[in-house]
C-alpha cells in the first residue's frame, strides 16, 4: 500500500471497482445494510460519508506528523466524531428529511470501518494531495455499492425507484426485501454476482486484512482456519 | 418492573441489535466460526456496552444537558467508549490474568463496533432513565451473544455444505444470516 509510484488517476479510481469498500473489501457492512431500503437512502448515506471520508482524510494527513503514535487512534476517533457532527448539523438543517430517515445510522457513521482505516492505512502515511483523490474514489465506490444495494431492494421491496412506479412489481412487491433479512439476501448475492464477474477467489475473511485493529489481535479474534 | 421487563426482552429479541438493527455485523461475520469465540466475544460486547451506559448516562445529563452541549454526544461517547475499552483491558491484564487471555483479543475490537455506541446513543434518544438505560444495554448484550452464538452453530452446518463456488464464503454466510434474522422476525409484535 505504501510505494509512492502510483498515478494521481488510479488512486481516485481504485477505490470504485477494484477496492470496492463494501463490495470487495467488506467494510462498512452496517451501513451498507441498514439504510438501503431505498436508493436514495442509500445515495444520501454515501455522500455524508464521503463527506466525512474527505474531512477525516485531510485532516489526518495533515496532521500525520504531528500525532504522536502511541495516541493516533483516540486521535483518529476525535477527528472522525467531529465530521459527523458537522455532517449532522448540514443534514438536519438543509435535508431534514434524510436525516430523519438516516436516524441514528448517521451518528454511527463515527464507527464505520471504511472511515477509521482509510485513515489508519493511507491518510496517516501519505499526502494531503493522494489522500483527497484516496478519500473521493472510496466514497464513490461505497456510495455507488450502496446506489445498488438500495436500488435492488426498493426495486424488488416496493415497487419502487427513485420516485417512479415499476409495473408489475408494484402491484404485489416482495416485502421481504426491504425488511432486515432480505438486507442480508441481498448483499450475500450481489457479493457473490461480484465474485463471478470478477472471476475472483472468494475472501475467507471478513474484512480482518483492512481491519485497523488487525495488528492488534494479529488475526485471532478471526480464527483463521 | 414489566416496562422493564419488556425493554429487555425487545433489545434481546424483537429489536435484536444485529439482526433486525444491523449494528455490530463486522464481529457477527467475523467473529462467529467457533461457539467459544463467539461466546466470549458477546460476554465481552455485554459487558462493555453496560459499563458505557452507566459512564455516558451521567455525563450526558449532568454535563452536557446543562451546559447546552448536547450536540457533542458522538465525540464525548466514542472517546469515553475507547478510554473505556483501553481501562477494562489494561485492569483485566493486571488483576485477571485468566479472564483477560480468553477476552483480551476481543477488546480492541470492540472500540469500533457500532453497537455499542449504538447501544449509548439510542438510550438517550429513548429518553430512558438510569435504570432503564441499564436494562436496554443488558437486553442489546444478551441479544448480541444471542445472535452470535445461534450463528456460530449455523455456521458450523455451513462447513459442511456443498455451495456453488460463486458463494463461498462471504455471500453463503450473509443468505445464511438473512435465514436467521427471518427466524428472529417471528418475535416482532411480541411485546407491542
Amino acid at each position: 500500500m505504501a510505494e509512492n509510484k502510483r498515478s494521481p488517476v488510479r488512486e481516485l479510481t481504485k477505490g470504485i471497482i477494484k477496492e470496492n469498500p463494501t463490495l470487495v473489501m467488506l467494510l462498512g457492512m452496517c451501513p451498507t445494510l441498514a439504510v438501503t431500503t431505498q436508493a436514495m437512502n442509500g445515495i444520501g448515506m454515501g455522500l455524508a460519508t464521503t463527506f466525512v471520508l474527505l474531512g477525516s482524510n485531510i485532516v489526518i494527513s495533515a496532521l500525520r506528523r504531528v500525532i504522536p503514535d502511541k495516541v493516533r487512534i483516540p486521535s483518529f476517533i476525535v477527528i472522525i466524531a467531529s465530521f459527523v457532527t458537522l455532517i449532522g448539523f448540514l443534514l438536519e438543517g438543509f435535508v431534514p428529511s434524510l436525516y430523519d430517515s438516516l436516524g441514528i445510522y448517521l451518528t454511527l457513521i463515527t464507527v464505520n470501518c471504511i472511515i477509521f482505516g482509510r485513515a489508519e492505512m493511507f491518510a496517516s502515511k501519505h499526502g494531503i494531495g493522494v489522500s483527497i483523490l484516496d478519500a473521493l474514489g472510496m466514497g464513490l465506490g461505497f456510495t455507488l455499492a450502496l446506489f445498488l444495494m438500495g436500488s435492488v431492494r426498493e426495486i424488488l421491496g416496493s415497487g419502487k425507484w427513485m420516485g417512479l412506479t415499476i409495473p408489475l412489481i408494484s402491484e404485489s412487491p416482495m416485502l421481504l426485501f426491504i425488511m432486515p433479512a432480505g438486507g442480508f439476501f441481498t448483499l450475500g448475492c450481489i457479493i457473490a454476482a461480484v465474485n463471478k464477474i470478477a472471476k475472483r477467489k472468494p475472501p475467507c475473511e471478513v474484512g480482518c486484512s483492512e481491519c485497523p485493529h488487525a495488528e492488534s489481535c494479529g488475526g485471532r479474534a478471526g480464527d483463521k482456519p | 418492573m414489566k416496562t422493564l421487563l419488556v425493554i429487555l426482552m425487545s433489545a434481546m429479541l424483537t429489536d435484536n441489535f444485529v439482526l433486525s438493527k444491523f449494528m455490530g455485523i463486522c464481529p457477527f461475520l467475523g467473529v462467529s466460526k467457533k461457539l467459544d469465540s463467539a461466546s466470549g466475544m458477546g460476554i465481552a460486547v455485554t459487558f462493555v456496552m453496560i459499563c458505557a451506559t452507566i459512564v455516558t448516562y451521567p455525563i450526558h445529563h449532568g454535563i452536557l444537558v446543562p451546559n447546552h452541549l448536547e450536540y457533542f454526544d458522538t465525540v464525548v461517547f466514542i472517546l469515553v467508549i475507547a478510554l473505556f475499552v483501553q481501562i477494562v483491558e489494561t485492569v483485566l491484564k493486571k488483576t485477571i490474568p485468566s479472564l483477560y487471555k480468553s477476552l483480551g483479543v476481543y477488546l480492541p475490537l470492540i472500540t469500533t463496533n457500532c453497537a455499542v455506541l449504538g447501544v449509548t446513543v439510542l438510550n438517550i434518544d429513548n429518553g430512558y432513565g438510569f435504570l432503564q438505560s441499564i436494562v436496554s444495554a443488558l437486553g442489546a448484550g444478551l441479544g448480541f451473544m444471542l445472535a452470535l452464538v445461534i450463528f456460530s452453530g449455523v455456521r458450523r452446518k455451513l462447513e459442511f455444505a456443498d455451495i456453488p463456488e460463486t458463494f463461498k464464503g462471504v455471500p453463503a454466510t450473509l443468505i445464511a444470516a438473512s435465514i436467521v434474522s427471518v427466524s428472529f422476525m417471528g418475535f416482532s409484535g411480541l411485546f407491542g
